[in-house]
């Protein structure tokens, strides 16, 4: 599900100016599919599929695939159409190291909303 | 010829908790007082649709001030050694006095989520100083979607961009792209740890579900409107309260979220004017 979002975010000069902070790497699961997602300086340089072992990540964010379907729709229905909907509703899980994400939250909200706009 | 928009501001000195504070507001329009009341961590802006909608204005003065420590406001002499926190019965006091001191005659008061929140201890403590409450984003309480509120206030985040990234997400996908990141640049201009201590009322010290049960509607009708894509106050935490209220008025907004106003006038319009329009009538 996230095969194209290097080069979805990449080519979004305004968003990786945003991300220029950040050099990361956060781990997304889209149902049994994990993918780390490698930040340097707001550029993605990787985004791997798993399964992995004995990889290390700052934050996870885990959603059933119907949950992000859901969230990449084009006007997504309430409760699915932020990450802290879908977390206060049970639908995804936020975990590790916050501070990084905390810290730039709106780059990385962008970044996983990216698929939505290509929809 | 300027163009000069009808929405005029002012400052008044109010004396808060035995202090001396010197609060902005803004108003417009003439008729029924409607006193306008902030959501947390922003300011008195978000109402400038309001003000400028000539619907309103003919028939209501619209009134917004700016709460101590946000907008135009300062925090009283002294805020550098304090940790600012919003109780509810310091707020109950700022809406009472900030009344008082213009002389304005039973109005209407309208809130968004603090705002609307603390209408409902108006409601139950002083409905016979209101025309009519309207809450909006309102409830009793609402389940926390994050637990540590100490993300908004720490030297390694920027609190403005957080609370404005936060917030992003209680704003409706449909709400359009200005409205929305006018919203959201309030948030963003929110001074060090205000929000945060906002949100000790909304969250902690606001916690009303043991006493809106006593709020009387016969003495001042209670409006309670709530937009869908809220996740912070949902319908359904609108709801619960409501039930317990006899004779309080439910209207879940489509297309909406936590900032009616400000994120999509032109949507909240659709429901406040009906509103608005029945507590004229009645007179």
């Amino acid at each position: 599900m996230l095969e194209r979002l290097a080069d979805l975010v990449n080519a979004d000069a305004s968003l990786v100016r945003r991300g220029r902070y950040l050099s990361t790497r956060f781990l997304v699961e889209t149902g049994a599919i994990a993918w780390l997602v490698t930040v340097h300086e707001g550029r993605l340089t990787a985004v791997e599929r798993g399964p992995f072992l004995l990889r290390d990540w700052t934050f996870a964010v885990r959603a059933s695939e119907d949950a992000w379907r859901r969230f990449w729709a084009p006007v997504p229905a309430a409760g699915y159409h932020d990450l802290f909907a879908l977390t206060k509703g049970g639908h995804a899980r936020v975990e590790g190291d916050l501070r990084p994400l905390m810290a730039n939250l709106r780059y990385v909200k962008d970044v996983l909303a990216k698929p939505r706009r290509s929809a | 010829m300027a163009d000069l928009e009808p929405v005029v501001g002012r400052y008044l000195r109010l004396t808060l908790d035995g202090r001396p504070h010197r609060v902005y507001f803004e108003e417009a329009g003439q008729g029924m007082p409607l006193v306008c009341l902030h959501t947390a961590g922003a300011d008195g802006r978000q109402f400038r649709h309001l003000m400028n909608d000539a619907e309103i204005t003919r028939h209501f003065r619209v009134l917004a001030f700016d709460m101590p420590w946000h907008g135009k406001s300062l925090p009283p002499a002294g805020w550098q050694d304090e940790e600012y926190r919003l109780t509810t019965r310091g707020y109950v006091e700022l809406i009472r006095t900030f009344i008082r001191a213009l002389g304005v005659e039973r109005p209407v008061v309208l809130g968004c989520s603090i705002g609307g929140k603390i209408v409902l201890e108006l409601a139950r403590l002083h409905a016979t100083e209101f025309r009519a409450l309207i809450g909006l984003e309102s409830a009793d309480y609402q389940a926390p979607w994050y637990d540590d509120t100490g993300w908004l206030h720490r030297p390694d985040v920027h609190g403005g961009e957080l609370a404005g990234a936060l917030m992003s997400g209680l704003i409706a996908p449909q709400s359009p792209s200005e409205t929305r990141w006018d919203t959201l640049w309030m948030y963003m201009q929110g001074g060090p740890g205000v929000f945060k201590g906002d949100l000790f009322f909304y969250r902690a010290d606001g916690d009303f579900r043991d006493r809106v049960g006593e709020i009387d509607t016969g003495s001042c009708p209670l409006y309670l409107l709530t937009g869908e894509y809220d996740f912070s106050c949902t319908p359904a935490d609108t709801e619960r309260t409501a039930a317990k209220i006899k004779g309080a008025r439910v209207t879940v907004m489509e297309e909406i979220g936590h900032f009616p106003m400000s994120e999509h006038p032109a949507q909240f319009r659709r429901y406040i004017l009906p509103v608005l329009e029945e507590i004229r009538a009645r007179g």
